[in-house]
């Protein structure tokens, strides 16, 4: 059988249960709806937190943007599972005990204004759909490899399959179908890292195999270090970024992550305020699975990439492009050419392909003497590496078509629940609540379809050319909610006289920063070429690139709503009792809607 | 719940939130980022403390906190009366 034919079966199969499981587990009612996973076995709501958390970005492309710069992308790593803290400590359990359905919900409440719900709506919808750009381009490469087309073809078909299945089967946002995806994927990313980690190191657990000693008997680290400066590259595990920037920068995913609408939305309905506390740190033990073994993914394949461009060696001759054509364990390069994502060019016409740093000075000097003429992989699209990586590392086949469904899982669960957010913020937060509050059922169903159909259109279109690698544009995203709805949430909670005004003021301010600092830099609402100054460190504000700019947008969103509020009467003394109140946990009763 | 209790209850709240959120600063950006040129002198596989932070450790920790103050918290809730029957 052939690859081809194997892909289509297993992602066909995990089709079929995520469907048959939506149908199995259906939702009868609104509060089903919104409050499946009441009842729901607290590692299971864990493993369905994951897998609404766990994006294209994570699954697809995290590793690749830690395999080509090392340490200074722990940023990611440390980011992405930081913010679970601030999530426990700082927001799930008083969001629970308010006990509303969504982020706007608990805006416009608590600081009893209409304009702060609005605001709060733009915030959350400028954020999932920048959110949802990231994932289409992940799951395009995720598709253009599978179904063998062009990435613009398979983005295309990643959006009509995400459309489908956000209408029909996602839409109810089951638990179970979650719980089946986040066991798709987690067994998709861990199988072919152990695989992997066995064969150069001998180790079965990946995470510890990354410190231990390869074949030759060097640290698996240390040699990767030796073979990348020979070639001109900086070694991978030492610090080269600006430190400002890197600490911002993590901060940001952090206090993204406590800020976006999707993730908080499931601490809204657990069944006790004490279990929004654990909940968030089950959550954590099931993305901690997945974000351990991510570092170790990156290095080694790193690692079998850098070896296989030079079999002999760095001092030896480079693959030859007859041995790319013939032999098998290159079949991944031609396979990947066809995506248009990996690509490569004799330069030199020597018949061998070079990879080196070409811009090393120390490499120009020795590219003269052995007559090279430019690094030679010319496009190595970092969102294909962990898809890529067993057939790099020579895996079964069957491990290779586990990875394509386990990437289309991460990629359709968190579209999917993106979507939700969207559509229940245009429809319940913008239309219910504020402009056409007699709006029937129907017409309420019909707006969530048509935002929802608009979203995937915008984030298509966009992820045509995006802004950056998958995982780069979610931590704009990320940058967004820090600035944006983190403090004001934050706030409503810890502070019990902020007023609407300060609020508002604090929210605008915070996202409107951001959104000029980013639109500066990648372009204005992302479209390309229309950046004012190109996205580079020298251009950067002291440095700090556009998604860590969030936290300096956060710190302006504090300040602004604190001097507003020494100006302004303070919340009334009705809000502060609400404030009181949610600070203990006695007395939660259900969540409701309005 | 008198206002006394609230805030006495409120205060060992935050007391518990600032200890953990010293460490989840310490173990991501010290150990992980801005103490790592301290930590280069302890070798771990190949490279040093401070990336093993970096990439597993700080993950660890932060798994540990959460069901720490989860845990304490409960604690806190039954001490002042105000959890959940």
């Amino acid at each position: 059988m052939d690859q081809f034919t194997l892909n289509l079966i297993v992602v066909g199969l995990s089709f079929a249960l995520y469907i048959g499981i939506a149908i199995w587990a259906r939702a009868g009612s609104t509060s089903e709806f919104y409050a499946a996973n009441r009842g729901v076995h607290p590692v299971l709501n864990g493993m369905a937190t994951a897998a609404d958390w766990m994006s294209a970005a994570s699954f697809i492309s995290m590793a690749g943007i830690i395999a080509f710069v090392g340490y200074d992308n722990s940023t990611y790593l440390m980011g992405w599972t930081g913010g679970y803290v601030l999530l426990a400590l700082l927001l799930a359990p008083y969001l629970r005990k308010f006990g509303r359905f969504t982020v706007p919900d608990f805006i416009g409440d608590r600081f009893y204004s209409q304009t702060a719900r609005i605001v709060a709506v733009i915030a959350l919808l400028v954020i999932s759909i920048t959110y949802v750009i990231g994932q289409m381009a992940g799951a395009g490469v995720a598709f253009s490899r599978f179904l063998e087309v062009s990435s613009s073809t398979g983005l295309w078909i990643a959006s009509a399959v995400v459309f489908c299945y956000a209408v029909l089967g996602g839409m109810k946002g089951i638990t179970y179908t979650q719980v089946a995806q986040y066991c798709v994927l987690i067994i998709a990313y861990t199988i072919p890292a152990i695989f992997i980690s066995l064969q150069l190191t001998g180790t079965f657990l990946p995470q510890i195999g990354l410190f231990s000693a390869d074949n030759s008997g060097t640290p698996l680290l240390a040699h990767l270090d030796g073979l990348l400066t020979d070639l001109g590259f900086r070694a991978y595990t030492e610090h080269h970024s600006n430190t400002l920037d890197m600490v911002l920068f993590t901060l940001a995913l952090m206090i993204g992550t406590a800020g976006l609408p999707h993730v908080i939305i499931r601490f809204f309905t657990v069944p006790k305020v004490s279990d929004a506390r654990a909940s968030a740190g089950w959550a954590l033990v099931f993305i901690a699975l997945l974000y351990t073994v991510a570092p170790a993914v990156g290095a080694m394949a790193r690692y079998n990439i850098t070896t296989q461009m030079w079999p002999e060696g760095v001092t030896g001759e480079a693959v030859s492009l007859e041995t790319i054509q013939t032999d098998e364990q290159y079949n991944w390069m031609l396979n990947w050419q066809t995506t248009g994502l990996l690509g490569w060019e004799d330069k030199n016409g020597d018949g061998r392909i070079q990879y080196y740093n070409d811009a090393s000075a120390d490499m120009q000097a020795i590219a003269a003497e052995r007559g090279w003429n430019g690094n030679e992989l010319t496009n190595f699209n970092r969102d294909i590496l962990v898809l890529a990586n067993p057939e790099i590392a020579g895996l079964p086949g069957w491990v290779i078509a586990l990875i394509a469904a386990g990437g289309l899982a991460a990629a359709l669960s968190t579209a999917a629940g993106l979507l939700l957010a969207i559509s229940s913020a245009v429809s319940h937060d913008l239309i219910k609540s504020v402009l056409n509050p007699g709006i029937s059922e129907k017409g309420e169903m019909l707006a969530a379809r048509i935002s929802m159909a608009v979203a995937i259109l915008i984030a298509t279109l966009l992820g045509l050319n995006p802004p950056g690698f998958a995982a780069q544009v979610v931590a704009i995203a990320f940058g967004l909610a820090a600035a944006s709805l983190f403090p004001t949430i934050m706030m409503g909670i810890f502070s019990k006289t902020m007023n609407s005004t300060g609020a508002v003021a604090g929210m605008l301010v915070g996202l409107i920063v951001e959104m000029v600092y980013i639109f500066t830099y990648v372009g204005w609402f992302f479209i390309p070429g229309t950046n004012m100054l190109p996205n580079t460190a020298d251009n950067w504000l002291f440095g700090i690139q556009p998604a860590s700019f969030g936290v300096v947008a956060a710190i302006l969103n504090f300040i602004v709503a604190y001097v507003v509020l020494a100006m302004t009467k303070p919340a009334p003394a009705e809000i502060q009792d609400l404030v009181e109140s949610i600070r203990v946990p006695r007395g939660a009763g259900v969540a409701q809607s309005h | 719940m008198s206002d006394k209790s609230a805030s006495a209850y409120w205060a060992a709240n935050i007391r518990l939130i600032t200890i953990c959120l010293v460490i989840w600063a310490v173990a991501s950006f010290g150990l992980g980022i801005l103490l790592r040129p301290l930590l280069s002198g302890i070798p771990v596989g190949g490279t040093d403390l401070g990336f093993w932070f970096a990439q597993q450790g700080s993950i660890l920790t932060f798994l540990v906190l959460i069901f720490f103050y989860a845990a304490r918290m409960n604690k806190i809730d039954r001490e002042f009366g105000v959890d959940e029957q």
